[in-house]
């Protein structure tokens, strides 16, 4: 089985960092991945993508042109990549940024305030992984508990107070209805 | 789970060099190849290593060219005009034969051109990266894995025959991440000739080396040149790598090298997924090119497709290297473009039903 995750934003709300956590979750699993993020003109521009490929076999092109999932983080990546939605595939598009749903009615889209939420709760730029938190609910690709370990594997012990935040930003999102 | 790690393809490559006992670097910054630079910046300190940012291109390859003569392993990289700015340089170290790593991570061209991953240095890597008869051994990655297995057999065969090598990789190579294991990679290890010509000191202990590539008497330059020739045809004996997908039964056989070779594996798949046979002999070095390899799929295969991110500068080679004996078609994007894997599809679609 391959999943193609393509997530979409502005410069700075942690897109490439929540791309990393879901390419480096499956490297642990055994499966083969890919990451590529974008670098060009697009990134000076202040939007960032980056496509994840997650596979049990080989991967070919690393480059997503209809992604099984997209995570929209802010309109003109929901503008842009929405309809590229493979058939059948995940729409999850941050809610706070994203007045406009989609029309398909051959995808699943989800809509989930994590902005607002982040701000709520404490947790300014938490964002990305609050939405993280709602992709492992929604397609339960990884499991909750590997995924926070691995997480919080990638941050320096020193810093008690990301870690806390980035688990309570996951379970926020996790939890969300 | 293994002992992978999740790894930019610019940083796997730098450690990799660490690794293979590559402590010197000599660079300086530009896009999409930066962050090599950047890891050597970081960790060479910490390994008594020295990690110089030179004024310019020009400088750091000849820091290069200085750092190998005293026979230790020296690197640089870049990206496309860096390379064009060095390659005075790579011929001064290969008229002066001295072997030492450059990597290439392409950007679209010509001139300052864009950042876009391209492989518009194709034939300046394999025909002419400097003047004068000269060749580098080049090898082309395909994935992250062989940005780290190729640079340890980049070193070995320049230690071996005393010539430059060359990583020629592209940007999506190097800003893409994936899984490296870096112990299978550095399992390979090969015996290589003691460097009795380095300028290393000696106390006076022997006769002094001299490193040079001023051969002023037309006698003696010859008769460089044709030694070093002879060591270029030992490299197309022994040092050819390539791979194979599917030519067996295929009608037709695709070309391509590097990330492009990877949109070609996954157009194959649905061609074959409707019935269509292509195959894919992947150049994994490009000088020296697998030209047995093309030969042979010739005997078998009815029509070439070659897949580059250019204009289609390896056409010649692979119409040299199958005597044309089979009609060679060409597509590709360019500037920074890539062609999707149905881009592919469509075009080995068209060539198919001009075969039936």
């Amino acid at each position: 089985m391959t999943t193609e995750i393509l997530l979409a934003g502005f410069g700075g709300q942690g897109i490439l960092f929540a791309g990393k956590q879901l390419a480096k979750t499956a490297m642990h699993e055994d499966k083969c991945v890919s990451w590529l993020p974008s670098y060009g003109p697009e990134m000076r521009g202040g939007s960032a993508n980056c496509s994840v490929i997650i596979s049990d076999k080989e991967i070919g092109s690393p480059i997503i042109n209809r992604p099984d999932v997209l995570i929209a983080f802010n309109l003109p990546s929901f503008d842009k990549f929405e309809s590229k939605i493979k058939s059948g595939g995940i729409l999850i598009a941050n809610s706070t940024l994203i007045s406009t749903k989609s029309t398909r009615d051959d995808i699943n889209a989800y809509y989930i305030p994590a902005t607002q939420m982040a701000s709520e709760n404490g947790l300014e730029g938490g964002a990305n992984v609050i939405i993280l938190g709602y992709f492992l609910k929604l397609t339960k690709l990884f499991d909750y508990d590997k995924f926070v370990d691995l997480m919080v594997a990638g941050i320096p012990a020193t810093k008690t107070k990301l870690i806390e935040n980035n688990k309570k930003a996951l379970k926020l999102g996790y939890d969300y209805n | 789970m293994s002992n992978k790690v999740l790894m930019k393809g610019n940083e796997a490559l730098a450690e990799a060099a660490i690794r293979n006992g590559c402590i010197y670097f000599f660079g300086y910054p530009i896009t999409p190849q930066t962050e090599l630079a950047e890891y050597m910046a970081k960790r060479l300190p910490k390994v008594n290593g020295v990690c110089l940012q030179a004024e310019s291109e020009v400088a750091a390859i000849n820091m290069v060219l200085g750092a190998a003569s005293s026979g230790v392993r020296a690197m640089t990289s870049s990206s496309s005009p860096g390379i064009s700015l060095k390659s005075e340089g790579i011929s001064y170290m290969v008229g002066s034969d001295l072997p030492c790593l450059i990597c290439n991570v392409q950007r679209g061209g010509p001139g300052l051109g864009g950042i876009q991953p391209a492989q518009q240095d194709y034939l300046q890597a394999t025909k002419a990266n400097g003047h004068g008869d000269l060749h580098l051994f080049v090898v082309a990655p395909a994935s992250v894995q062989e940005m780290v297995s190729l640079v340890g057999r980049a070193f070995d065969v320049a230690d071996t025959y005393r010539v430059p090598a060359m990583i020629l990789a592209d940007g999506a190579l190097g800003q893409m991440m994936e899984p490296v294991d870096f112990d299978a990679a550095l399992s390979e290890r090969r015996e290589l000739p003691e460097k009795t010509w380095a300028t290393n000191g000696h106390g006076g202990k022997r006769k002094k080396n001299i490193v040079n590539s001023l051969f002023i008497n037309p006698d003696e330059l010859e008769k460089s040149v044709l030694e070093r020739y002879q060591r270029y045809a030992k490299i197309e004996e022994n040092e050819v790598l390539y791979e194979e997908t599917m030519v067996e039964d295929a009608d037709i056989v695709i070309v391509a090298y590097g990330i492009t070779s990877r949109i070609c594996k996954s157009a194959i798949e649905m061609a074959r997924a409707e019935g269509i046979k292509v195959g894919l002999v992947r150049p994994i070095t490009l000088w020296p090119y697998p030209k047995a390899a093309l030969a042979k799929a010739a005997e078998t295969a009815k029509h070439f497709l070659v897949v580059e991110l250019n204009m289609g500068q390896m056409v010649d080679d692979v119409k040299v290297a199958t005597n044309c004996r089979r009609p060679v078609s060409f597509f590709g994007r360019t500037g920074g473009m890539l062609p999707t894997a149905e881009d592919v599809l469509a075009e080995i679609r068209k060539i198919n039903g001009g075969i039936r």
